[in-house]
Formats: structure tokens, sequence, C-alpha cells
């Protein structure tokens, strides 16, 4: 019989997040294809003992609670730390944690220093012969591999999105709240800010249910012989605004904003899906004036319906890739579809 | 008067993403079919890393650059054709594997002691630079190995931009959640700094440049290091391509406002 610890973090307004709750699913998962009863979580950041009520009806044998004030920014040295120090106390065969900037940064490097190896970007655990294995992406989401390791304790961080978030019921949830050392120099780097969007538009949102992803023929001339930036601009963002839409893009739009060219304002990299970019898993996404085959199609590869449009019938990224092509105009679409979104909204 | 930073690259060599790959098992595990044969380019975010070293160096003068690449030779060869083109360093090479099936902590190992045998390296002045993920293990831990192995305590992942402040402070923001970036300041080097696209472009190629790194490049890939990596603690059972292709409807026959009008249906459903 082997131990699990969920790790997890706080978010920013001293909650658990979404993909705690999906992280707590993951090792429900493991323990029952193990059936392992012996389930600790760890919870750190500020607010971390109020977010155990959270957990209240997930069957853990005991919850530890660390919200010094040294751990509640996410910061390499005090989280390395908090993850060695609870490891080395608990022991774990299997630690489990969501795959978020905060985790991937410091759990590898934590689980390391207390003899552990960690596995990122987790997207399924299943038993075989009472052994665990893992799922993930390799090469940019273009090989799927199914792995074990030997290593303990073994640290999986699971990738947002790709495990349903476990429904907990309300209740509060008796914890123990520990306390870490700081040893002298790790106070080395300070966090200052979360800064938001660079453009100052907020449009890359994990949590929405559409993934709007624009392709460079917006800045492309049209049927009239010209460029309609200005429209693009207007329309995609408007479009946005009425859906709560997350922004992606491809990177040959994003090229074109670093090249100096013209393009859409409010892009960043930060935007950019594809081989390069992120592979964001939104239920929903709607492709518009995207070319290309695959690599760059990855970008798309974990969104569960897909719809297009595209002036070419044939284009590889729509093509075998989405459930739906419509071959038009997309600015006609567009400009549409936010006429009757608004008028609904009225 | 600046003295300038011990800037360390680790950067591994991927194959060209425009290539189709395969899989196959082989008596050795899982590597790719054709490797050998399939162009090879430096690792995306890793050359981000080695780009902002360069900048770096040009702002701080006596600043060096190690480029420490593990890879097979002759493919490490082929790539600095053109990356030793774009700015100054000191290359150590690594002849080995460079696969999406490599262990990612076999390889920080190797490469941190790596780093720990170079000669005349200031650790108060030591930046160590990569990329955030590999573009073959996809994984994100190797540069963390590096920083427990080095007793580095300062690491910062998913970076966008860095900066050295007046008083030598640097400052850098860090890729997070929601297209947003975490801004801290470290009070001096060592840091461990994992790359992402960062904001510079990549610098152009000058052959003379070209010349003065390849009087180097050349005889440091014929000393390179061989190491072997093999590790028994990862254990691939599989390796598959996605094979799942959509019975896409192709819609030819609609009007603007008729898919629109369908468009808003699918969007509004619940």
């Amino acid at each position: 019989m082997g131990r699990l610890l969920v790790f997890l973090h706080t978010e920013e307004e001293g909650k658990l997040g979404r993909t705690a709750f999906e992280a707590l699913t993951a090792a429900r998962e493991v323990c029952e294809a193990l059936n392992w009863d012996d389930l600790i979580v760890a919870v750190i950041g500020a607010g971390a003992d109020k977010a155990t009520a959270e957990l209240s009806g997930f069957p853990a044998k005991q919850v530890v609670v660390l919200d010094a004030p040294e751990f509640s920014k996410p910061r390499y040295s005090t989280d390395s730390l908090a993850a060695y120090e609870i490891v080395t106390r608990f022991k774990p065969d299997v630690v489990v944690g969501p795959n978020t900037s905060r985790f991937q940064r410091a759990l590898p490097g934590g689980i390391y220093r207390a003899g552990g190896k960690t596995d990122t970007h987790i997207c399924a655990v299943f038993a075989r012969d009472r052994q665990l294995f893992a799922k993930k992406w390799i090469y940019r989401q273009r090989i799927e591999v199914t792995f074990t390791r030997t290593s303990k304790p073994w640290g999986l961080l699971v990738e947002p999105g790709a495990f349903k978030p476990a429904k907990m019921s309300t209740g509060s949830v008796s914890f123990e709240k520990i306390v870490i050392p700081i040893p002298e120099g790790l106070d080395r780097t300070v966090v200052l800010e979360v800064k938001g969007a660079i453009s100052g538009v907020q449009t890359v949102r994990p949590d929405a249910d559409l993934l709007f992803v624009a392709g460079a023929g917006w800045t492309k001339k049209q049927s009239d012989g010209q460029i309609h930036l200005k429209e693009a601009e207007e329309l995609i963002k408007e479009f946005l605004e009425l859906t709560g839409a997350s922004l992606g893009s491809t990177k040959s739009l994003v090229d074109l904003s670093a090249e100096g060219a013209a393009t859409l304002s409010f892009l960043t990299p930060l935007n950019q899906v594809g081989q390069t970019g992120s592979t964001p898993r939104h239920p929903r996404g709607l492709a518009t004036c995207c070319h290309g085959e695959e690599p760059h199609t990855v970008g798309w590869r974990f969104i569960n319906e897909r719809r297009a449009i595209n002036l070419d019938p044939n284009c590889g990224w729509a093509r075998g890739k989405a459930d739906v092509l419509y071959v038009a105009d997309a600015f006609a679409v567009i400009r549409k579809v936010n006429e009757l979104l608004r008028q609904l909204k009225k | 008067m600046s003295v300038g930073y011990h800037i360390v690259v680790c950067a591994g060599i991927v194959p060209d993403p425009l290539q189709a790959l395969e899989p196959m098992q082989g008596s050795a595990g899982f590597a790719l079919k054709n490797e050998m044969m399939l162009p090879a380019v430096l690792d995306t975010w890793a050359s981000t890393a080695l780009y902002n070293a360069f900048h770096l160096a040009k702002q701080h003068s006596g600043t060096r650059v190690w480029l420490v690449s593990a890879a097979p030779r002759a493919k490490l060869q082929q790539v600095l054709m053109s990356v030793g083109q774009k700015g100054s360093f000191e290359l150590i090479p690594i002849d080995c594997q460079a696969s999406g099936f490599v262990d990612s902590y076999e390889l920080g190992e190797l490469l941190a002691d790596t780093i720990k045998g170079i000669h005349g390296l200031n650790r108060n002045r030591l930046l160590i630079f990569g990329g955030w993920e590999s573009g073959s293990r996809s994984s994100g831990t190797t540069l963390q190995v590096i920083a427990e192995k080095l007793e580095i305590r300062d690491v910062f992942m998913g970076v966008d931009e860095l900066q050295v402040l007046g008083d030598g402070a640097i400052e850098v923001l860090e890729r997070v959640e929601g297209g947003k970036h975490l801004r801290s300041r470290c009070s001096a080097p060592p840091i461990v700094v994992g790359w992402a696209t960062g904001n510079l472009p990549e610098p152009p190629n000058n052959p003379q440049i070209g010349m003065q790194n390849m009087r180097w490049i050349m005889p440091a890939l014929q000393k390179a290091k061989i190491a072997s990596l093999t590790t028994t603690e990862l254990k691939v059972l599989e390796a598959s391509l996605p094979t799942q292709l959509r019975n896409t409807r192709v819609v030819r026959d609609m009007t603007p406002d008729q898919i629109a009008q369908e468009l808003v249906e699918w969007i509004l459903k619940k």
C-alpha cells in the first residue's frame, strides 16, 4: 500500500483554482487504480487555511496547510523548499499537483532535492499490474507517450483541462498547520506584481468556453484588393467582448507583429497557439482565416468541438481537423455574428 | 566599470518543426524514425536564451557566453554553421543523444556536471540560461535539476524579459496563467533563467563572427565529451502519433447570415 500526496496552492484571491480540483481528480484516479487509501493533501499559499473548506468530502486522511507570509507568493526558493520539506516529512510514493506556472517552476526542483523526479503536462494516469503509468505529449504535442518511473516519490503535474474538476461538498475540514523555518538567503528574490496583458487588452482567458483563433488572413488583402486591418481589429475585439472567448493566434500572425509589420495591435506572443506557442484546452474552438498543415495545427489539437471559417475549402488547418468548415468570408460572418450577439444581449 | 556576466546557455537541438515525426521502437528503446536524417535546428526557446545572452553581452562589457549543448556531434556541427554566425560564444559540446525520449533528469545532471567543470566560472556573476521547455521532451524540468545540483535557489521559468537594474539587481518577467506576467526582482546572480519567446528578434547572420567562432567551434567539437543517456528509471511503454481524423462537414452553400445564425446557436449552446 502506497501513500499519495496532493500538493495544491491557492490563487491570488486565496481560493483554490480549477486546476487544483482537476489535480484532486487525478489523485483520486491514481488511488483507485492502485487501490491506495493513504491520501494526504498539502495546501500552500495565502489563505490556505480557509481554502481547506473547499476540500470537504475529499477522502484525505490528513490535510496540512502552509500559509506563512513567506510562502504566499510564487517564488522558486520558498516554493521548492516547501515541496522538499513536505515531501521529506510525509514520504509519499506519488505526488500529484496541478501543472500551473507556480508548480511547474518549483515542484520539480523541490521534489528532486527530496530524492524524487517529477513529470509535467500529465494528461492521463492508469495502472497495469499494480504499476502506475502516465501519459503525456512530447515533441510539442505531436507524439503521445505512455510511460512509468521507478523514482520515489514520483511527481505528476497534471495538465490544466486534462481532468474533470473534482466536485466537493461544503463543510469544514480539519487541518494541521505546519511551520517551515526559512534558511538564510532565500529572500534574494522579491515578487513585485502580476502584470496584465502587455497590450492592455486581456485576451488570454484559460477558463473561457471558447477559443477564437485568428489567422494571418485577417491582415491580407480582401476581395476589394484592400487590407482592412482596423476593421479586423474591431470585429475581433467586439467578438471577444460579446462571447468572453479567449484569443489565440497563429505563429505567422504573431511573427508579423515581431517583424514590425501591420497586424492586430492587441496580439502578443502569449496569444500564439501551436508548435512554439500554447496548446490550450477549451471545450470549443472557432478558427478564422487560419492556414497551414501539421505541425501548425497542434494549436487546437486539444479543443473538443472545432469549427473553422476559411475561403479555401481544402485548407489543411480545417480539413480533417475541424468538425465544420464554413467556406466563407470571415469578415462578413463575424460582422453578422457580432450583430446577432449584440441584439441578444439587449 | 562593468565586470560583465558569466552566462552559460544550455541548448539542445530538435528536428526542424516542419518535418514529419514518427516514433519507432529499437533495441535501445524508443526513438524517431530516421532521426539522424532529419534536419535539425537549435531548440526554439533555447535559441531565445542564446540571443538574450548575446544581447546582455553587448550591454555589459567583459561578459563571457558559453554554449553547453548535448547532442549528436554531427548534427550539432550542422546546426552551429548558422547559429555560430549570430554572436560570439565558447562552445562546450557533449556528444550524446538528443531525443524526446531522453530523461530530462539524467540530461540535467549531465549538464550540471559539465557546467561545474567550466574553468574560471565566477558563481557571483553566473547566469544560467536555457529554454523553459525543450521542443522534444516538453518537460520543463532540466533547468531545475541544474539549479539544484549547483545549489542555486533563484530560478525563473517562462521568462520573456530580463533587465539588469542600476544597482545590479535583475528584474524578470515570467509568464503566468491568463496571458499575464509575474514581475520579480533578484538582488544578484547566480540565477537560472528558463526563457520563453522573449521580445528580441533573431539576430541576423554575421559571416565575420561565424568565421571567428568556427576557429573555436571545430576544435571544440573534435574534443567533445562523449556521454550516454541510458536511464533505467524512466520506461516508455508506448509512443504514438495522434491518428484521429475528423469527418469535416464542409459548408459551401450557406450565406454569411445563415452561417452567423448557426454559429451563434453553437456559441450559446451550453
